[in-house]
């Protein structure tokens, strides 16, 4: 068991430093970062020069692949061009508030997604399992900005309507939120609208995965023998059954993360979250480099993080996977 | 016939003629029906599937919609009742009727919202079919070579694959169009379609991987052929069917994602109308027109829920043997 969660790790690190490079070459061979600045009329050419060398942009780009990984692991990712503030300042800030929706949705769906697809799988063919086939194929087909802004219009509206406000649908919190459990209320009254958008979403995913998942262990001859054992079928069903369709979910949730972030981009964006995909959009539009592959290699790193957990607990939940 | 029935006598076939048993099947069956005189129609692998297919009512009623949308999309310069840039100035902001003429409503120019979301399906689905297109074309060929020649391109790719994985997709997407530079529907369309041709890449790879150890491959081989003939002529005409299906559903992908982009102000640029961008600039009004939201979104939503009906109706048609019990 230790030397497969060595060698996975092994295995993670150099996906990381794989990825690292796939970044820094893809969005430097874009372009030359300081399009933007060079039609700035303020910035002198002297000014431009000096920040060329000092981010040794008149480099090839491997050589300024090694001084950019220099630059990320001993001084946290630097500053961005002309902005003398660091990098790392503006990421500590935003990546609790976009981890906690995002986990806080991820939980959720899980929960409610997989829920959802035990009772569609036992209960095949019954109106239940027409409605959340229904249910999960309109959330393929939303685009999740869309769904945010009918919600939004639609709290929006009752609030004006009716003037009760249970829910808010912009910024993380009120101006005076108070502390202990008013300030969690407070946050969590923000927080519902673009953790439910993300979850309709992740649910439609993980309830036709445990759907099917849970359809093909059922004609499995070791539920048969339950059965045949004289086993209650509540019995059959949750210690024998869903136990083992739940294994391929775990990957399935692992591998989703990436998608929750980029779901995380666009809810921030409309709901005025100061997290990390809110960052991210400001960056782009500045067309600012550095803070652009910080904020893939962060999330990079978290996805991989992700599926090593994930990878470890497929060892733990399936034991005939062979750890050598 | 029975399924099992009719691939046992293909292969048989196969295994006589030493050739593609998909076109074999066919051309043996009209040979025989010849000789015997027996009046059987001729029945191929694709009038099969048309059958299954339509026997998914669903499916054909989604196709039918979605040939409606298409066609009207292509046709809008000539069928939208005002053109996408006209402004009706006695009729700002209208909600939607039916007798006044804004059938979607107006915004607050007085633009028609139902031409623009006409021209929006236009450009939408005008990227949509390029990224396809690129996709499947992209896909196809490097899962084939992976899947031929194995070892070391098959390494590549599917490591690069893991790699891709690492990256939000969404995130990729906008940090090319942000640097690429966006506006052009065909760069739109190149950016997509890069990120896309993974997975297909990897289904055709399996196929290839359980096809080149079958016995046809070998008599084809042994014929003679050569390796492009054997991959182009005997092996890719059996894996159309999963092809088909992920080009369908690719369809649908890239209309959502085409969406996103053109929502972020990083798709096709105005004054050209895209159904995100639509979306984006009825938002800052929604409270009070919310027709100028709801339209264009109901609209995505409408045609990406058709594709991949249609998309589930060609997987029962074309691939019997991926079904999931649903």
């Amino acid at each position: 068991m230790l030397t497969y969660i060595l060698r996975r790790l092994l295995y993670s690190l150099v996906v990381l430093i794989a990825a690292s490079f796939l970044v820094f070459t893809m969005v430097s061979a874009a372009g030359d970062p300081m399009s933007e600045l060079r039609l700035n009329p303020l910035i002198s050419e002297e000014t431009l020069q000096r920040q060329a060398e000092e981010k040794h942009l008149n480099d090839p780009i491997p050589v300024r692949y090694v001084y950019w990984v220099k630059e990320a692991v001993t001084d946290k990712f630097g500053t961005p061009l002309f902005v003398n503030e660091p990098i790392w300042d503006d990421l500590k800030r935003v990546i609790p508030h976009t981890l906690a929706l995002v986990l806080a949705a991820e939980l959720i769906s899980l929960l409610i997604g997989v829920s959802i697809g035990i009772y569609s799988a036992i209960k095949q063919y019954s109106v239940f399992d027409y409605a959340a086939t229904t249910f999960s194929f309109l959330g393929f087909a939303m685009p999740v900005f869309w769904l945010a802004l009918m919600l939004q219009i639609a709290v929006t509206n009752l609030f004006l309507a009716w003037h009760v406000r249970i829910f808010y649908t912009s910024g993380l919190s009120s101006p005076d939120p108070g502390t202990g459990l008013h300030w969690l209320l407070d946050r969590a009254q923000h927080l519902a609208i673009p953790v439910l958008v993300l979850c309709v979403l992740n649910m439609a995913v993980y309830s036709r995965f445990m759907r099917a998942s849970l359809l093909e262990v059922v004609n499995t001859d070791y539920v048969r023998t339950a059965r045949a054992k004289g086993l209650t079928e509540q019995r059959v069903t949750m210690r024998h059954a869903v136990r083992n369709a739940l294994i391929p979910v775990v990957t399935l949730a692992a591998l989703n993360f990436g998608a929750l972030i980029g779901g995380a981009i666009i809810t921030e964006q409309i709901f005025q979250l100061d997290g990390m995909g809110n960052y991210f959009i400001q960056n782009l539009f500045s067309q600012d480099v550095y803070p652009i592959m910080a904020w893939l290699m962060i999330t990079a790193i978290a996805i991989i993080i992700f599926n090593l957990i994930a990878d470890i607990l497929y060892g733990v939940l399936d034991p005939r996977v062979r750890y050598d | 016939m029975t399924e099992q029935s009719l691939e046992r006598d293909r292969t048989a076939f196969a295994g006589a003629a030493g050739a593609n048993p998909a076109e074999v099947g066919a051309s043996t069956d009209a040979a025989l029906v010849h000789e015997t005189g027996l009046e059987v129609e001729v029945r191929s692998q694709w009038t099969y599937a048309r059958r299954r297919f339509m026997r998914h009512r669903l499916a054909v009623v989604s196709l039918v919609i979605l040939i409606i949308i298409f066609t009207a999309g292509f046709t809008a310069p000539w069928i939208a009742p005002y053109s996408f840039e006209g402004y009706d100035i006695n009729n700002l902001e209208v909600g939607p009727t039916l007798s006044g003429g804004h059938v979607f409503g107006t915004d607050l120019l007085g633009r028609d919202y139902f031409s623009r979301v006409l021209f929006g399906i236009r450009t939408s689905i005008h990227v949509a079919f390029i990224v396809t297109i690129l996709a499947v074309a992209i896909g196809t060929a490097i899962g084939m070579v992976a899947g031929y020649y194995s070892r070391w391109a098959d390494n590549l790719l599917m490591r690069f694959t893991d790699l891709i994985l690492t990256l939000p997709a969404l995130a990729v997407l906008l940090t090319a169009a942000a640097f690429l530079g966006h506006g052009s529907q065909y760069r739109v369309a190149v950016i997509v379609s890069l990120l896309l041709w993974t997975l297909l890449a990897r289904i055709v790879r399996g196929q290839f991987l359980s096809l080149r150890e079958k016995e046809y491959i070998d008599a084809a081989k042994a014929a003679g052929s050569g390796d492009l003939r054997i991959m182009f002529r005997h092996m890719l005409p059996n894996c159309m069917g999963p092809i088909v299906v992920f080009a369908t559903l690719t369809l649908g992908g890239a209309i959502l994602l085409e969406s996103y982009l053109s929502y972020l102000g990083f798709g096709v640029q105005p004054p050209t109308p895209a159904l995100g961008k639509l979306i984006a600039d009825g938002q800052d009004v929604s409270s009070h027109d919310w027709w100028l939201v709801t339209f264009p979104g109901l609209t995505i939503v409408l045609i990406v829920l058709c594709i991949n009906f249609v998309g589930d109706g060609l997987r029962d048609a074309l691939d019997p043997t991926q079904r999931v019990r649903a």
